[in-house]
């Protein structure tokens, strides 16, 4: 093995001194009133595993430039890959000769003056430096124990080490670098009558633990065979974090203000204006993000070159901030707001099994998959439960059950919120790459909407 | 040739290499004025080889002399890594080489070569055609063409260059009502987008069409709440070719079937093929459903697929009956069984792509179409035939489980069928489904004039997730007794 490893660099980024370079090679080029250059650098390596062996993977390496040419109102982006003298030259030329034939844009803003940034964290060489064998040992230590149980395990292992930097003709710079890392397994049995999920997504490989993870799987997957059907309808659920993760990312992502004032979306107020200030879930609910956050960093900049800061997006169940773009703000007489690459919700100290206990009759449910909007003026969302879903009866789990689909809301979920978990870092994304950095608890709801059966195992 | 022959050189059994450049362009508008506008290139190369029968792919931006090697010893390597865990090696089933092929899409225009005035200018026009009309309040317009340059070359011999091209225009109109308390939104689904070049913008005829679906979303906010029940569906293509898509594309790949893509896009109930091959009734004596890559203007036209085969048309369902799969030259072997019995030669039907150079290419569906009736039905047809139901026109809300079976598909418009007649328009429907039923209550088919294609660009499968683009050729087709719920709540 060791012999592979010099074949095989680490993952490359360009660092803060190349991408000075390169961002002041590309501005000498400019002849615009303005430009900014977005640079982003990196390495993504990944091992598939399915039906017990390695089934693909894939490492690759890319940098890419991206050139915004203003001329008063009118502005173009090109992007490209090629990074040479005469590449870099031609890409500005046709930034700018696109945004010469543009309109003017009335809602055009100056790029800004230098700004002050905190330093991105979340770099670790351990994630870094994970190579092919290494990532093949991670999957081994879930393939050998599901084919030793006569079980058969499919999964993938994702990593990314990543730098980005800004600048622009004003003299702003920013640079940050990060990695992320997600490995997710669902096992199932070999007549396919079980399944059974779990995942993890870190910035730092040294935290993961892949055979506790495989083994958390195959428990679940053992636990899942021969799945009785129960009636759909309106439930008590307990969802583990990884299903509130699924479902709370909807209520960031429909925080934009504009869409609110413009009578759009949920957080628009009847009569017009948004609900800024109003209630809109149970009172024990906060959610926020902070790219400094230690279990979910992000980057510290926006891509227009915005310092992001924390922010509050619900306080103790009202709305508290929306994210302004600069034209919004400036327009409504606000600060301009970002979003965030990071989310964290409040929670409480209970473990999932503490929440279990207290349960006279409900439903488990470990993931949802195949979620889509299906209502906006409600965050309504439809989707199944998948990889193990589990009857409780007095306190108890007692017997596998079939998969419902439902119709339900994130903001009515959290409006029947009965009890919150310890907040964890989760893997939300369904597609199981290391998606938003997602901080939030297990919870146990009232009323779940599940509107019909699924025989889908 | 230089990748090729590294890779051979670090114990490679089989190589290919893919050197790709695209080019995208999008324009997007909102009302009046440009939001977006933005040209990207990509330029690189990826290296898959076959190491005692396991697969490792490494790619780069970097197309120097010495990074070319590197990267194909790092992709030997990596299979070399991967052989740890092995049970089952691949065995590629045999092609023919192609010695220099070239192949285009029939684009007519160059997308590229439209100034960009010009496409703007078409865009703000039809925005202003769309605000005219009273109530219709947000308006956004959008055009996205792609020019994927690839070259192809395998140790077997295989070189091919191919030039490919997708075009998309769309527009959505959204309708907010005067006291703030409903919105609707209508998005152009009865424009697809196509393996075409800047003539599929022209032929969509946005400005004309811009008035017409911005009636349509103010429409939306008047139209009554559907009960729930059970109705007759009659299905236009402009919504059908997502239920095919989803509830007959994706479960007959492969891939699927054996268990491959578990993780994410999830397993098959079209499974195990020793099962379900010549045996499985999913629909009707009159559903046919074809795979191919060939369809004029398609989004999956190639001459050749990224492991060097060329496409082939093929029957996935004949006579209401399963037939065939989706498959890849690693795939075609599993089924040699079922070909032989057939008297078929097993071969590859061309399903493998990639969406960059930089992503490893696998199974990934072609066009999977349904093809026409023998009677030359159209869609006034199937209504006045119905006397209880409701007709949906394009795609909106969807979702499906991870074996294909129980999905649940909302749609853009949505009209009362009463007597043979559309009496008026309803909101907030969505109709749940379990695939093998649905298909099997499907009792009427429109003929070949009212066969249309439809398409889409974000069709996701693999880890990490990529994105394929298929068309998907239908009439329209008549539900009977299909499940509609109502998905309207208050705020």
């Amino acid at each position: 093995v060791s012999s592979l490893r010099s074949l095989v660099t680490a993952a490359r980024t360009l660092g803060r001194e190349e991408c000075e370079a390169l961002a002041k090679r590309a501005l000498s080029f400019a002849t615009a009133d303005e430009t900014r250059i977005n640079i982003n650098s990196g390495g993504r390596g990944n091992t598939r595993f399915a039906v017990n062996q390695i089934s693909t993977g894939g490492d690759n390496y890319d940098a890419t430039i991206s050139i915004r040419s203003t001329f008063g109102k009118r502005s173009s982006v090109v992007n490209t890959n090629k990074l040479d003298d005469a590449s870099l030259r031609s890409a500005v030329q046709l930034a700018e000769r696109l945004a010469k034939l543009s309109p003017e844009d009335p809602e055009a803003m100056p790029e800004l003056p230098p700004q002050t940034y905190t330093e991105s964290r979340g770099w670790s060489e351990a994630t870094a430096s994970l190579d092919p064998p290494a990532r093949a040992n991670a999957a081994r230590a879930i393939t050998e124990p599901a084919r030793a149980a006569g079980l058969v395990s499919t999964g993938y292992l994702e990593t990314q080490a990543g730098a980005t930097a800004i600048a622009n003709s004003k003299g702003l710079f920013a640079y940050g670098r990060q990695t992320a890392l997600s490995l997710t397994t669902t096992v199932r049995t070999a007549d396919g009558t079980g399944s059974g999920w779990a995942g993890a997504t870190t910035h730092d490989f040294s935290k993961l633990d892949p055979k506790d993870l495989g083994a958390r799987a195959i428990d679940k997957a053992r636990r899942s065979v021969n799945a009785v059907a129960v009636e759909p309808g309106r439930y008590t659920v307990i969802l583990e974090p990884t299903a509130v993760g699924n479902l709370v990312q909807f209520i960031t992502g429909a925080m934009s203000a504009r869409n609110a004032d413009e009578g759009r979306s949920f957080f628009s107020k009847a009569g017009g204006g948004n609900k800024i200030g109003m209630k809109v879930v149970d009172e024990r609910v906060t959610i926020s993000s902070d790219p400094l956050d230690p279990e979910a960093y992000a980057n510290t900049f926006s891509g227009d070159g915005q310092p992001i800061a924390k922010t509050t997006w619900i306080e103790n169940g009202v709305v508290k901030n929306l994210s302004y773009d600069r034209f919004w703000a400036q327009k409504q007489g606000k600060q301009p707001v970002p979003t965030s690459g990071t989310v964290r919700m409040s929670g409480g100290t209970a473990t999932t099994e503490e929440l279990i206990a207290s349960t006279e009759r409900g439903i488990l449910v470990t993931r949802f998959w195949y979620l889509r909007p299906v209502d906006p003026r409600t965050i309504l969302y439809t989707g199944l439960t998948r990889d193990g879903t589990f009857l409780i009866e007095r306190g108890r789990i007692t017997r596998p059950i079939k998969n419902f689909r439902f119709n339900d809301s994130p903001i009515y979920m959290l409006n029947n919120l009965d009890a919150m978990g310890r907040p964890v870092r989760v893997s939300a994304s369904e597609a199981g790459g290391p998606g938003l950095a997602i901080v939030v608890p297990p919870i146990k709801v009232r009323d779940f909407n599940f509107t019909s059966l699924s025989d889908a195992v | 040739m230089l990748a090729l022959d590294a890779a051979r050189g670090a114990g490679a059994q089989y190589a290919d290499v893919r050197i790709s450049r695209n080019r995208v362009q999008s324009i997007n508008t909102r009302e009046r004025r440009v939001q977006g506008l933005s040209d990207n290139e990509t330029f690189g190369f990826g290296v898959r080889t076959l190491v005692g029968g396991a697969w490792g792919f490494a790619a780069s931006s970097d197309l120097t002399r010495d990074e070319v090697a590197r990267v194909a010893r790092q992709a030997a390597a990596q299979a070399q890594a991967n052989r740890a865990a092995l049970v089952r090696p691949v065995v590629l089933a045999s092609a023919p080489v192609t010695k220099e092929g070239t192949w285009r899409s029939p684009a007519k225009i160059d997308p590229f070569d439209i100034a960009i005035e010009e496409k703007v200018a078409l865009l703000l026009s039809a925005n202003e055609a769309a605000l005219k009309v009273p109530g219709s309040r947000f308006v956004n317009s959008a055009m996205f063409f792609l020019r994927e340059e690839k070259t192809y070359a395998n140790s077997e011999g295989s070189f091919t260059v191919q030039t490919i091209y997708r075009a998309s225009p769309s527009m959505t109109v959204t309708a907010v009502s005067s006291d703030f308390s409903d919105f609707q939104a209508r998005q152009s689904t009865d424009i697809a987008p196509m393996g075409r070049g800047y003539e599929h913008v022209l032929d969509a005829k946005l400005v004309e069409n811009a008035p017409r679906w911005a009636e349509e979303a103010v429409q939306k906010l008047s139209a009554k709440p559907v009960d729930v029940g059970r109705y007759d569906l009659v299905l236009h293509p402009s919504h059908l070719g997502l239920t095919i898509h989803e509830s007959i594309a994706h479960p007959t790949e492969l891939d699927r079937v054996y268990g491959y893509e578990a993780n994410y896009a999830g397993t098959s109930f079209v499974a195990p093929p020793e099962e379900k091959l010549g045996k499985f009734r999913y629909g009707p004596e009159f559903m046919n459903i074809q795979g191919d890559r060939m369809q004029d203007g398609s989004l999956g036209a190639v001459g050749w697929d990224d492991e060097g085969v060329q496409p082939e048309t093929f029957l996935i369902i004949k006579n209401g009956i399963v037939n065939d799969y989706q498959t890849t030259r690693e795939q075609a072997n599993w089924l040699d069984w079922w070909y032989k019995q057939q008297g078929k030669a097993t071969r590859s039907h061309g399903c493998s792509y990639a969406q960059s150079w930089s992503d490893v290419q696998f199974q990934r569906m072609p066009n999977v179409s349904l093809l026409p009736g023998e009677q030359n039905l159209k869609w006034e047809d199937l209504i006045a035939a119905t006397d209880r139901g409701i007709a949906i026109v394009g795609d909106g809300s969807f979702s499906i489980d991870q074996q294909r079976y129980n999905a649940q598909f909302g749609g853009q418009l949505f009209y009362e069928i009463r007597g043979g007649k559309i009496t008026g328009m309803l909101k907030d429907v969505a109709y749940q489904m379990r695939t093998p039923e649905f298909w099997n209550a499907m009792d009427m088919i429109g003929g070949k004039d009212s066969y249309w294609l439809w398409g889409a660009f974000g069709d996701a499968k693999g880890q990490p997730s990529q994105s394929n683009a298929v068309s998907h050729g239908c009439p329209p087709t008549r539900h009977r007794g299909i499940n509609v719920i109502n998905t309207g709540r208050k705020a």
